[in-house]
Formats: structure tokens, C-alpha cells, sequence
């Protein structure tokens, strides 16, 4: 599957700093449709902050980011959206006092031919896209913030594919699961991984990611450790990289590797 | 009054509270009618501050012309009310209100005293018009200011309004150098109520049909669109209960309203100048609706559609439950921030075109503790402090609960110090309850 010559999403030597702190420092990473990449490291690894120069929360200080082989502006959210980018956020980011509908749609509503919200058809859909990944979801009418985590985790991801997206971003996607959510979330993972969605994984957990990744990127202190196809590289190796930033012979070093002395 | 129902009824369509699987027959009532019951209270507390002052004043409250005065002196607060619960809805604050009214009632005073009779001529028939929409772009553009201030140069919105109570006070008396600006052109007063500024007693009914029609056609259009997207319609009896409430409360405004008679010298000036015979008994013409209401009201409905139906509103709301998921959903937050402002300043000069009006003067010290009334009646609405919750039907309510406090207390013969003790007291004990209530329905 990552045979296609053109990655989907290529990040090339991406920097941010704030207040001085290089957060990020010439990160380059890739992703090609079908594939599961995860973005492994400690907190304060860099890589949320990485991922969110992809879907225009932060922008970057230097490097180029080019979608399908083109370069790509993205200076907010909105231009993200544009080119097929969808982002599931660690914090959730729903609106808890509105409802799922509502927070499905939320910057996209749909509207009538006067102009005004079409709620009707937006539950509607809401209700139908809500069917397909979560059938015991029944709360359409609440707001979002009487649900349990796996039921805001639902409508987040909801969000995210309800708008064809092609390159999801998933933040800590299990963090405020519990095991038989964690599972569902693996099963939706591989579904959209048959629809020639890209994923990008980011997690501070390798358990939790790395049966579902078929690469991981390692990030340490803003930099790249390096990358793996996770069938070259064990666990224990990976664990390796994000700890020490010690580099197997399975993967290939970033500019972030340990110097071999 | 009974006048808010009106806007009331889209809103409790759109939100259904609980959903408790079976319960007593109460619950049942609730749950099948979809009723807001956190409303609902504030009906019931409006009613017994009603009946007790009746009773405490030996029965001068619940008569026509109070309660028809009442409609008329809530006006002013309950329209910018309704912008208030955006900005508040949204985390912000505008304590700059009763400032802008006061300026831009006064900006309206000069034009239609002082220049536009020079430009277009004494008595030109569109002074009035002209001089509304002079202080309602003034309004918006004060409005403008202020959120701009508050998203893009990122100063709270408390310290930016607390500073706009200041410079708009002061400039008021900038205007004139202090002067009381009068008499309003007689086109303009119509907007402040009065025997004039009321629709009568045929024009009332008209409205009150209307208004029916427009329940039973909201009801139905309702229905109709659950049916069509195969949702669980309310039971026929309680469609039928809510537009029998409805029916009521309307067809009961208008006769409270055409209960009150014109002013027996008003009435004499007006049978002498159309060359009526005096008759026996005195000639009773109705009052009718007034203007100012109707204002309001129109004012209500259409808040309530900008907050409910537009994307706009739902904006709004996104923004106060979570303003980073708003965000990061792609809204224009910043945006969205100075056009709250901006309407709360136009709200601000509708509300200023009625108090002028009412007062047929623009004066330096008008509007003066509206800020505090405003926001009094959106939180004892219902609209939270921390973002994200408020209805504009129930911020109106609560500027009639104000108001009933307010004039029940002058009937009763209170003083202006005690008085605003009370009130001050009254909006705290809301806003404890409303947090008990709010604890508890979680």
C-alpha cells in the first residue's frame, strides 16, 4: 500500500518556535493514502504540535507542506478543510451545549433554500452517519455535554468522516476510551484504511497504536528520532527511540537520532 | 406579558429537556407538550410576583392600565435584553449599554429638533425615519467599535464596555453641552406609546389573529417536518394543549390591552377636534396595543430567528459552550464577536427611539443603570454567566420580572433607595436558584 509513488501528505523540514522554544525543528514526515501512520513520543515531543501545523491550528515557521505532491497553504483551519484534512483533537473540541447534530455541522451547517439552518436534514444525516458507527447511540436531541467519552469520542470522529475526509488526524484517539470503545475505534481505524483514507495516529502510548500503524514516526525534543515500517522494528525497538532516541537497524534515522559515540 | 409566548413557542420546539423513560402524569404532560420547564418557573414566579402585588397594593396591579403601562415601560429593556443574552452567551459582557442608548437617543433628539428641520423642512414627513436610522447606524457603529476592540486588539470585553459607560456618557453631554433636547417630532413620540402611539382597538385584533395563525402555523409546519424526516411527533392532545395555551395568552394581551381606555381629556381633545358629540358617560376608545410593544415584540421574533435559525446564532452558541472547538472547526470567531456587538448596539438605539420617544425629550442622564437592568434581565432569564446557554424568549420575561418588581414597588410606595435594594437583592437570589436548578438537572 505504500507503494504509490506520491505520498498523500508531505511535511518537509517543518519549524515552529514559541517564545524562543523550538516546539518543532525540521520535522519532515509523510503519509500515503491507505496508510496508518503513527506519530509516537513523550509529551512535549512536539508531535501534537506538528500535527496541528497540518490542520491549521498553529502556523508553521518554515518548511512546505504539499498535499498529492503540491504545495499546500494552510494557514487555518478552514484552508485545512479544504484540501480533505479532518482532525479528531485530544481535548475532543465539541461544543458540550449544543447537540450532536450541531456539532457534526458545526462551521458547515447545511441550509435551506432561505438561508436559515436546516436542522431537520442535518439530524437527518446526523442520524444516519451516527447508525453506522455507533448503533446504541439514541442521544441526538441532548447536548453533546450528557454523553459519556465514548459517545463524544463517537461524534467527533462523526465529524471528522462525515465530510469525505481524506487525510484523518486522530489525537490521542483512545485516551478517554474504555477497552470496548478502544476497540471499536481499532475496527473504524481499518475500515477507513480500506477506503484509501491516510490516518495519522498520534499518541504518547505505543500499545495502543502500534498494532494499527503500519509505520510510526519517533519524536523527541521537537525532533524526528526517525521512522519504521512497524513490521521491521519490535516494540521494545521503538520504545528505544522514544526513550533514547536510539535508532535500530529496521528503521531509519532522523535528524533527531542519538549520535552514535 | 403574555406577548412573549409569542416568540417562546419556536424555541421550546428546539429543545426538548429530559427524557425520562415513564413518570407520573405531571411528568408525562411535560415531556409530551416538550414544554421548557426551567421557563415554565420563570411564568410562575412572574405570576405570583403579579397576584401578590395585587393583593399587597388592594388590587391596583392587575388592572388594564397597569399592566397595559407595564407592557409599555418593559419595552426599552427587554429589546436590548435580547441582545444582551448573545454577548453573554458568549462569555462577554456590555456594560456600556445604558451609555450608548443615552448617546444615540440624544444623537436622534439633535437630528430631529435641530437639523434635519432645517435640511428638509419643519414637519418633513420623513424627519422621523431619518432620524431613527441616523442613531441606529450611529448605535451599530459604536457597537462596531467595541467588538473590535474586544477580538482583535484582544481587551476584555468588561474593561472595553466599562470604558464605552464612560466615553458614551460623556459624550451625550458633549452633544448639547448638557441641554435637555425637546419637544420629538410628533411622528417620532408614536414609537414611546402613549393614546397616540397605540395601534387601537380593531387593529389589535388584527395583530392577535395573527399571531394565532402564526402559532398554529408553526405548530403544524413543525409536525410536518418530523413527519417527513420520520421523528417522534408530540401526541395530537398536546399540540392541541399548546395552541389552546397559546390562543390564550394572545387573544388575553388584546383584551387587556383594548380594556384601556384613552385619558378622559385625550379622549375630549380628540371628540372635539373630529367633531364628535360628547356622549353621556364619557366616549371610551381603547388603547389598543402600543407601538413600543409591538416593537419589542417584533424585536423578540426576530432575535429569535437570528439565534435559533441562522448560522449566526448557532455560532454563537458553539462559541460559548467551547470557544476552541469553535475555532478549530473553522468559525470566524473574531468575526462573530463584533457582529454580537454590533447588534447589541443597534438594539441599543431601537431601545434609545423608545425611551426618547416615550419621554418625548433626549436627556443627558437617559439610560442611566440600564446596563444593570439589561444584564439583570438576561441572567434572571436564564442566560448563563459561563457561556454558552440563554434563550432571547426568556431574557424578555425576565425584563418584564424586572419591570414588574420595579412598578409594583411604586404602587406600593416604596422609595428609590429601597427599591433598588430589593432589586439588587431579587437578581442575586435569581441567579442562586438558577444554579441550584442548573446543579440538580444535570
Amino acid at each position: 500500500m505504500t507503494d504509490q509513488n506520491i505520498p498523500l501528505v508531505e511535511m518537509k523540514d517543518i519549524s515552529i518556535s514559541f517564545g524562543g522554544i523550538h516546539a518543532v525543528e525540521k520535522a519532515t514526515i509523510d503519509l500515503f493514502p491507505g496508510e496508518v501512520v503513527a506519530v509516537l513520543g513523550h509529551n512535549g515531543a512536539g508531535k501534537s504540535t506538528l500535527i496541528k501545523i497540518l490542520s491549521g491550528a498553529y502556523r508553521r515557521d518554515g518548511g512546505d507542506i504539499l498535499i498529492n505532491g503540491e504545495a499546500a497553504e494552510i494557514r487555518n483551519p478552514r484552508d485545512a478543510k479544504k484540501y480533505g484534512i479532518e482532525t479528531i483533537y485530544q481535548t475532543l473540541a465539541v461544543a458540550d451545549n449544543v447537540d450532536a447534530a450541531a456539532n457534526l455541522y458545526l462551521g458547515r451547517e447545511l441550509r435551506t433554500k432561505w438561508g436559515t439552518l436546516d436542522d431537520v436534514a442535518m439530524e437527518a444525516n446526523t442520524r444516519e452517519v451516527m447508525g453506522r458507527l455507533n448503533p446504541n447511540f439514541r442521544r441526538f436531541k441532548e447536548p453533546v455535554k450528557a454523553l459519556s467519552g465514548g459517545q463524544r469520542q463517537s461524534v467527533a470522529i462523526a465529524r471528522a468522516i462525515l465530510f469525505d475526509a481524506r487525510i484523518l488526524i486522530m489525537d490521542e484517539p483512545t485516551a478517554a476510551l474504555g477497552p470496548q470503545e478502544t476497540a471499536q475505534v481499532g475496527d473504524l481505524i481499518k475500515q477507513l484504511k480500506r477506503e484509501g483514507i491516510g490516518i495519522f495516529l498520534i499518541s504518547h502510548d505505543i500499545h495502543d497504536v502500534f498494532d494499527l500503524a503500519d509505520r510510526v514516526f519517533v519524536m523527541k525534543n521537537g525532533k524526528v528520532v526517525g521512522h519504521a515500517r512497524t513490521q521491521d522494528v519490535t516494540k521494545d525497538e521503538v520504545l528505544g527511540m522514544i526513550i533514547l532516541g536510539k535508532v535500530p537497524p529496521g528503521a531509519v534515522p532522523g535528524p533527531g537520532a542519538m549520535k552514535v559515540a | 406579558m403574555a406577548d412573549m409566548t409569542h416568540s417562546t413557542t419556536p424555541h421550546a420546539s428546539e429543545t426538548t429537556t429530559t427524557t425520562k423513560p415513564e413518570g407520573n402524569p405531571v411528568a408525562r404532560f411535560f415531556r409530551a407538550t416538550e414544554i421548557d420547564t426551567r421557563m415554565l418557573g420563570m411564568i410562575g414566579a412572574l405570576l405570583i410576583i403579579w397576584i401578590g402585588f395585587h393583593i399587597l397594593t388592594g388590587g391596583l396591579f392587575l388592572t388594564a392600565r397597569n399592566l397595559w403601562n407595564l407592557s409599555v415601560q418593559t419595552a426599552s429593556v427587554a429589546v436590548m435584553a435580547t441582545g444582551m443574552v448573545l454577548v453573554i452567551v458568549t462569555r462577554n459582557i456590555d456594560l456600556s449599554v445604558g451609555s450608548i442608548l443615552g448617546f444615540t437617543g440624544m444623537i436622534m433628539g439633535v437630528l430631529q429638533a435641530q437639523y434635519l428641520p432645517q435640511l428638509l423642512g419643519f414637519d418633513h414627513p420623513a424627519i422621523w425615519a431619518v432620524a431613527l436610522i441616523g442613531g441606529i447606524v450611529v448605535g451599530g457603529l459604536i457597537g462596531t467599535l467595541h467588538g473590535f476592540i474586544i477580538a482583535f486588539l484582544s481587551v476584555p470585553s468588561f474593561i472595553v464596555t466599562l470604558g464605552g459607560l464612560l466615553v458614551w456618557r460623556g459624550a451625550t453631554w458633549f452633544v448639547t453641552s448638557g441641554q435637555t433636547v425637546a419637544p420629538m417630532n410628533p411622528s417620532f413620540r408614536l414609537m414611546g406609546g402613549g393614546a397616540e402611539g397605540s395601534i387601537g382597538e380593531t387593529w389589535s385584533w388584527v395583530v392577535g389573529i395573527i399571531a394565532c395563525l402564526a402559532i398554529v402555523a408553526a405548530i403544524i409546519n413543525a409536525r410536518h417536518q418530523r413527519k417527513r424526516f420520520h421523528f417522534p411527533r408530540r401526541p395530537l392532545w398536546a399540540e392541541y394543549v399548546l395552541a389552546g395555551l397559546g390562543f390564550v395568552t394572545v387573544i388575553g394581551a388584546v383584551m387587556v390591552a383594548n380594556a384601556y381606555y384613552w385619558p378622559i381629556n385625550i379622549a375630549r381633545r380628540y371628540a372635539e377636534a373630529n367633531g364628535i358629540a360628547w356622549p353621556e358617560g364619557g366616549l371610551q376608545i381603547p388603547h389598543g396595543i402600543a407601538i413600543p410593544v409591538l416593537m419589542a415584540i417584533a424585536v423578540g421574533i426576530v432575535m429569535t430567528f437570528i439565534a435559533t435559525r441562522l448560522r449566526f446564532g448557532r455560532y454563537v452558541f458553539a462559541i460559548g459552550g467551547n470557544p476552541e472547538a469553535a475555532e478549530l472547526a473553522g468559525i470566524k470567531t473574531r468575526w462573530v464577536t463584533v457582529k454580537i456587538f454590533a447588534l447589541m448596539g443597534i438594539l441599543c438605539a431601537i431601545a434609545a427611539a423608545i425611551s426618547t420617544a416615550r419621554l418625548n425629550a433626549a436627556t443627558n442622564a437617559q439610560g442611566e443603570l440600564d446596563e444593570l437592568y439589561t444584564i439583570a434581565a438576561a441572567v434572571i432569564g436564564g442566560t448563563s454567566l459561563s457561556g454558552g446557554l440563554g434563550t432571547i424568549a426568556g431574557a424578555m420575561l425576565g425584563a418584564l420580572v424586572m419591570q414588574s418588581l420595579q412598578s409594583g414597588m411604586v404602587l406600593l410606595g416604596i422609595d428609590t433607595p429601597f427599591q433598588r435594594i430589593v432589586v439588587g437583592i431579587v437578581l442575586v437570589t435569581a441567579v442562586w436558584l438558577d444554579t441550584v436548578y442548573r446543579s440538580r438537572a444535570k
